[in-house]
């Protein structure tokens, strides 16, 4: 089926509802309306008010509510709308969905999925652009995945839903409609914890997730025709993270770039760095470069362009990569 | 008889009165063995809670959150619940805990230092005690709509003190409760103060129990002093809960006799006099007067029960203190359900450090 990510999403969903009734789904909007973007579109009707709960407007209220329906049993699948609207359910994710295994010794466990769209790119209004993946992954005990295409958004997410961690799913708005992919109807799992190798080359590897990749690509195409060969790895868990694929990819190429949209201190980029540094600086020719967004405010729409990393700012950085 | 209390109206339900005569209309009617065991049960949380403070001081146990003055409080909540009810503890619930069976030297242990003792045992539905306030009221929410779903019998009780009314998570919590309908029953524990913060400073409101009413439910504040009233208002919630009638909120209002917790000094904010008036209606005295009147009570049965209290106690500090300490496996291995490369080579790391008897 050609399914665009939002389509991938829903049939994730609607196709582990109908294999497992523990699972239900829960947030505001997902209900009659489908929600905002239509990710649960059609399952109330198919799996009745019971299963898919439209909640009251309380996103700490809904992430509690399905702290406890996960140790009683069931799977939920949470949705908050924005990621820009997540941090009134911080406390819960931090202090209880990431440490409750943890602190039981086992007993109980939140095996719940947390689904959000995130980041810039579509010229949202305030507050619906923010892309904070590295403060999750800060978190032990968590598990944060974005997915960069309709048959990864899929198979990842049905990994998610099964997984016996809890999942933060970051699913990458500008992504969302942009792409469309032939994608198996029936169930199938993108693994956890693997990045994927999404485009080979020899002389330098970029490093991405969500829609970056995109980015990665545009410059990775306009680096060929300057005769230089990139890798591209795409994360995919951004934690606990693959650093195997990362680091095999940089002994390879023996350069690293790491690109995210997320502002650059503290960013994931610092992380992946540090790893190569630590495990890879024999095999590097140069420097591991960031190209990230800036440490500012996320701008509005009419200022966006400035602020989201495009092929042009990585283009640079893979040339100064090369003449270092 | 909880709608028969309007906090609203400033109405209190109370069963025992000073001299422990239980007021006929609203006794809850417990054979003898049960009131016995009503008393047994607070006499031990209440040397439980005096043993952990007395190993406190002497270093043997880390800082935790007494609770005296709250055994009427926490025994009657939970004797009025089943093994098929579920918990949702705070950090102040000892009485619950012996009364629900959950093994003493487990509470030693965690509060001793070591998460171990925060694994309920297999059977007991009780889950692990919140430390961030008030964040486990939509939890016990969902947990009673996970009930619900699997049709499962039983409700879910959930405790809390007055400071956390104040949190955001209350209030979402109970609305969820309101708006799902679910069996839950909320259980305010009203001490007074959030540390060192009264009451007053909590809310305008003149009750806490009449919030429930903004969230369209039964509210009832009862006297947190009186097992009995405590009893009987869980039991009726329960039910009310059990049987799908939804949720209730009961405020038990009461005192907290020792400081916070072992880290704080509640002389610098209250008086000695203030605290003698509560001394008064010490939640024990009274209970043993009621026991008086009925006749089943003497001072040979008081001795019986200290001594067994004295015993349970020893014997779970004993076993505490026996356990082996956390090895780095323990602290490594319940962060995922299976450990990524990353943690197993920073366990590898954290071992290579360490002497031989730590590894």
């Amino acid at each position: 089926m050609i399914l665009n990510m939002v389509q991938a999403i829903n049939q994730a969903l609607a196709g582990e509802m109908e294999r497992d009734d523990r699972i239900v789904v829960l947030g505001e909007d997902v209900g009659r309306d489908g929600g905002v973007f239509r990710a649960t579109e059609g399952l109330i009707d198919k799996f009745g008010p019971e299963r898919v709960m439209d909640t009251p407007l309380a996103e700490s209220g809904a992430i509690g509510v399905a702290i406890g329906l996960a140790a009683l049993g069931l799977r939920p699948v949470a949705e908050i709308q924005f990621m820009g609207f997540i941090y009134p359910a911080f406390n819960q994710i931090v202090s209880h969905v990431a440490r409750l295994r943890n602190r039981t010794r086992g007993r109980f466990t939140a095996p719940l999925t947390i689904r959000t769209p995130y980041g810039a790119g579509v010229k949202a209004l305030e507050h619906h652009s923010e892309s904070t993946e590295a403060l999750f992954c800060h978190i032990p005990g968590l598990t944060v995945v974005v997915p960069s295409s309709p048959y990864d958004a899929k198979g990842l997410l049905v990994a998610a839903i099964r997984s016996d961690d809890p999942v933060l799913f970051l699913e990458p708005t500008k992504l969302y409609r942009a792409e469309k992919q032939d994608v198996p109807e029936g169930p199938y799992e993108v693994p956890l914890r693997r990045a994927a190798v999404v485009r080979e080359g020899r002389d330098l590897t970029i490093v991405a997730w969500g829609a970056m990749i995109p980015v990665a690509r545009a410059a990775a195409a306009a680096a060929e025709a300057e005769g230089v060969s990139i890798e591209i790895v795409d994360l995919r868990t951004l934690s606990p993270m693959d650093r195997e694929t990362v680091l095999a990819s940089v002994r390879k190429t023996g350069r690293a770039l790491v690109l995210h949209e997320a502002p650059k201190t503290c960013g994931l980029g610092a992380e992946i760095a540090a790893t190569i540094g630590e495990s890879a600086l024999l095999n590097l020719n140069a420097p591991v470069l960031r190209v990230t967004a800036p440490d500012i405010t996320v701008p509005l729409p009419k200022t966006e362009d400035l602020y989201y990393p495009n092929s042009d700012r990585v283009l640079r950085a893979v040339r100064k990569i090369m003449e270092y | 008889m909880i709608e028969r209390f309007d906090p609203l109206k400033g109405e209190r339900l109370c069963v025992l009165d000073d001299e422990g005569r239980a007021s006929p209309g609203l006794d809850p009617g417990l054979g003898a063995a049960e009131l016995r065991t009503l008393y047994e049960r607070m006499v031990r949380t209440r040397a439980a809670d005096a043993k952990a403070l007395k190993l406190q001081r002497q270093g043997r146990l880390g800082t935790f959150a007494p609770s005296l003055g709250h055994e009427a409080a926490q025994v009657g909540l939970a004797s009025a619940m089943t093994r098929k009810d579920w918990f949702f503890p705070y950090f102040r619930d000892l009485g619950a805990y012996i009364t629900l069976g959950y093994p003493l030297a487990d509470y030693y242990h965690f509060w001793m230092g070591n998460e171990a003792g925060l694994r309920t045992p297999d059977g007991l539905n009780i889950f692990p005690i919140a430390i961030p306030v008030g964040s486990q009221v939509p939890q016990a929410v969902g947990a009673a709509i996970a009930l619900k779903y699997r049709k499962l019998p039983g409700a879910v009780v959930t405790t809390f003190g007055d400071g956390a009314t104040s949190e955001g998570d209350f209030h979402e919590g109970l609305n969820f409760a309101g708006v799902f309908r679910t069996p839950n029953v909320f259980v305010c524990v009203n001490n007074q103060f959030a540390i060192s913060v009264p009451r007053s400073r909590q809310t305008a409101a003149a009750t806490l129990a009449q919030k429930a009413v903004a969230y369209g439910f039964p509210g009832v504040q009862v006297d947190g002093n009186d097992v009995l009233a405590v009893f009987a208002a869980a039991r009726e919630a329960l039910a009310v809960a059990r049987s799908g009638g939804g949720p209730t909120l009961i405020e038990a209002y009461t005192y907290r006799m020792g400081d916070h917790t072992t880290a704080d000094d509640a002389a610098r904010y209250r008086t000695k006099e203030e605290v003698r008036e509560w001394e008064k209606r010490d939640p024990l005295a009274r209970f043993r007067l009621h026991l008086g009147t009925k006749g089943l009570w003497d001072e040979a049965f008081e001795k019986e029960v200290q001594a067994a209290a004295s015993e349970f106690v020893e014997k779970a500090v004993a076993e505490a203190e026996a356990r082996p300490p956390a090895s780095p496996e323990d602290i490594f291995a319940h962060t995922y359900a299976a450990m990524p490369p990353d943690l197993e080579a920073q366990l590898a790391e954290l071992k290579s450090s360490l002497p031989e008897g730590r590894r």
